[in-house]
């Protein structure tokens, strides 16, 4: 049967490093991009009768994390030992936390095709991040060794366990995208999917609709950006679906998307190997925290994009399409609200910023928190615009120098001299000019053809070079012609 | 009572990477077995009122700031490597082959 008539149930599990300075245990620097085993001691390299010691700013960190996505905050937790042989793991056993995690019971909301969707977190938890490995092969599978760099080993990480809530590949993705910017504004983890900072695995069956018993699922691994995720999603569901068609049996395995070929592979695994054997962590003691800290913790949390996203349609009624998109990232609504402090228009604002600015930004391959343009200076440009001083269309080429340059609107235009004619005789003269240039489409006029007008104050516009105030080009225009009838 | 086998020595054994002669599992299976028995006395004390605890030492929040400190240099860390390879740790071949 067709997919349609199937069921999609996905949940992921998705792995965020913290931005702490130094490795949840040791000392070591977790900054991205160093010589390889440049950051690594005998705590991280797992050399025996060493201890570690947690890092405080992870704890908080994972707070931090856990209350951005509204779940309880355990006061008690404690870590755990997971058990497994992998070379990207010196010490065969990953501190993890297994029963009693740091934070349950949150949600992530989204809006997916204009309808609103919130999905269960059912857990955050606190692990050390494993090494990396480079294989000697195209594949692990080639590769006759491998070799490891353990500079990554030991950075603080998060897991954040999902619900089985997600019904397609879409959703999916919006999620890691809805999480992305929750953890970016609460200043958790840059959570850059391409350095692997941010990481997900998915779990993927499929039941008839109207099903309440969920079939068998597979997870999927090595998807490296949010595109992927749906990507992997889309092949993984068809691929299920044929197999059921065909009388087959979901085979419950661990498999890898190769994103060149557009397609997932089953990964080949020992049957063991999903024996943990969890047990309590003997070298660290628990974490107990306190109502009061975790509340301190709340109180610093900055305005999620959520909440955001409801100001900015009442406080500033803007429409939810512009809402979402400047909420959900951080950078951009700052410099939104900064705007907002000298110009008052938001849905002038918000057309700015989606239109030119993220033109400019994308064309020039500019961070926001890069832009040469201060808020205060794009106000003025409004003000510029609204008084009559530049037309639309010369905001744009103004905006443009600001972008390049940093100046200040007013100095731009009486640097390249653009401000708009708006003197009578001036567009008077230019207006005569131009139906004095074109007899063919101005007798089309005067024969009825009023589509021509357009084209006829274009011309004027192209003459003055953009500098003509438009409303008065159209009204001497129509007058000039009014007077030939 | 035996709880523990031989088959269920040979499965710890092999997760656990111990390569174990046929004695040794032999004397293995007997002293797990004899752990597992003591154990069975402690499920037979009353604990009620008890706090289950999660470390055997009375302490929490052993933490430390989050600061930077130096690390060992590339050459130290290699050391005690079985193979060093460009900077990097070589390890044989992680997956069995076909």
């Amino acid at each position: 049967m067709p997919l349609e008539d199937y069921t999609i149930v996905i949940g992921l599990e998705v792995h965020s490093e913290l931005m702490t300075k130094s490795k949840l245990f040791c000392g070591c620097s977790t900054s991205f991009g160093s010589e390889a085993n440049s950051q690594v001691c005998p705590v991280c390299l797992g050399l025996p009768g060493t201890l570690p010691v947690l890092n405080k700013k992870a704890v908080e960190f994972a707070v931090r994390a856990g209350l951005a996505l509204d779940c309880n905050i355990a006061t008690f937790s404690k870590f755990d030992r997971k058990n497994y042989f992998y070379p990207d793991l010196p010490k065969a056993f990953q501190v993890s936390q297994y029963d009693i995690p740091i934070c349950q019971k949150g949600h992530v909301d989204f809006i997916v095709n204009g309808e609103k969707k919130t999905v269960g977190v059912t857990r955050v938890h606190l692990e050390e991040e494993a090494g990396k490995s480079v294989h000697s092969g195209a594949t692990i599978s080639t590769s006759d060794f491998s070799l490891e760099d353990y500079n990554r080993c030991g950075i603080p990480l998060i897991e954040i366990v999902s619900e089985p809530d997600m019904r397609s590949p879409e959703e999916a993705r919006i999620y890691m995208e809805t999480l992305r910017n929750i953890l970016r504004y609460a200043e958790v983890s840059d959570c850059k999917m391409e350095e692997g900072s941010l990481r997900c695995d998915a779990n993927i069956s499929l039941m008839p609709k109207g099903a309440t018993k969920f079939g068998t699922r597979t997870e999927i691994k090595n998807m490296n950006s949010f595109r992927a995720v749906q990507k992997a999603l889309e092949y993984e569901a068809i691929r299920q679906a044929a197999c059921l068609d065909r009388g087959e049996k979901i085979v419950q395995e661990t498999r890898t998307w190769d994103d060149a070929a557009g397609v997932t592979l089953p990964m080949r695994s020992k049957e063991e190997a999903h024996d943990y054997r969890y047990f309590p962590e003997p070298d660290l003691v628990p974490i107990v925290l306190t109502t009061e800290y975790i509340d301190k913790i709340k109180n610093d949390l900055p305005e999620l994009p959520v909440a955001k996203f409801h100001r900015y349609i009442t406080e500033y009624a803007l429409p939810e399409y512009d809402a979402d998109l400047i909420s959900a990232n951080k950078d951009l609504a700052t410099y939104f609200e900064a705007v907002l402090e000298n110009y008052k228009d938001a849905k002038v604002v918000s057309n700015w910023l989606m239109g030119e600015f993220m033109r400019l930004l994308n064309e020039h391959e500019v961070e926001i928190t890069d832009v040469k343009v201060k808020p205060k200076d794009l106000a003025k440009l409004f003000e510029l615009q609204d008084k009559g001083t530049i037309s639309s269309k010369i905001a744009k080429t103004v905006f443009e120098e600001m972008f390049i340059s940093g100046k200040d609107p007013e100095t731009v235009v009486k640097e390249k001299g653009l401000v708009q004619i708006s003197d009578v005789s001036e567009i008077e003269k230019i207006v005569a000019d131009v139906i004095k240039n074109n007899p063919d489409p101005v007798a089309q006029y005067l024969e009825g053809k009023e589509k021509v007008l357009g084209f006829l104050v274009g011309q004027v516009m192209k003459f003055s070079k953009g500098k003509a105030n438009p409303q008065m080009a159209n009204d001497y225009l129509k007058k000039a012609l009014a007077e030939l009838k | 009572m035996s709880i523990i086998d031989k088959k269920t020595v040979e499965h710890v054994a092999n997760l656990a990477r111990l390569y174990l002669t046929d004695a040794e599992k032999e004397d293995m299976t007997e002293i797990l077995n004899k752990i597992l028995d003591f154990e069975q006395k402690l499920a037979g004390l009353n604990t009620d009122g008890v706090k289950p605890m999660a470390h055997a030492v009375p302490l929490e929040n052993v933490m430390r700031d989050d600061t930077v400190e130096e690390s060992l240099s590339v050459r130290e860390a290699f050391l005690n490597a079985p193979c060093e390879a460009e900077g990097f740790f070589k390890v044989p071949r992680i997956v069995e082959k076909d």
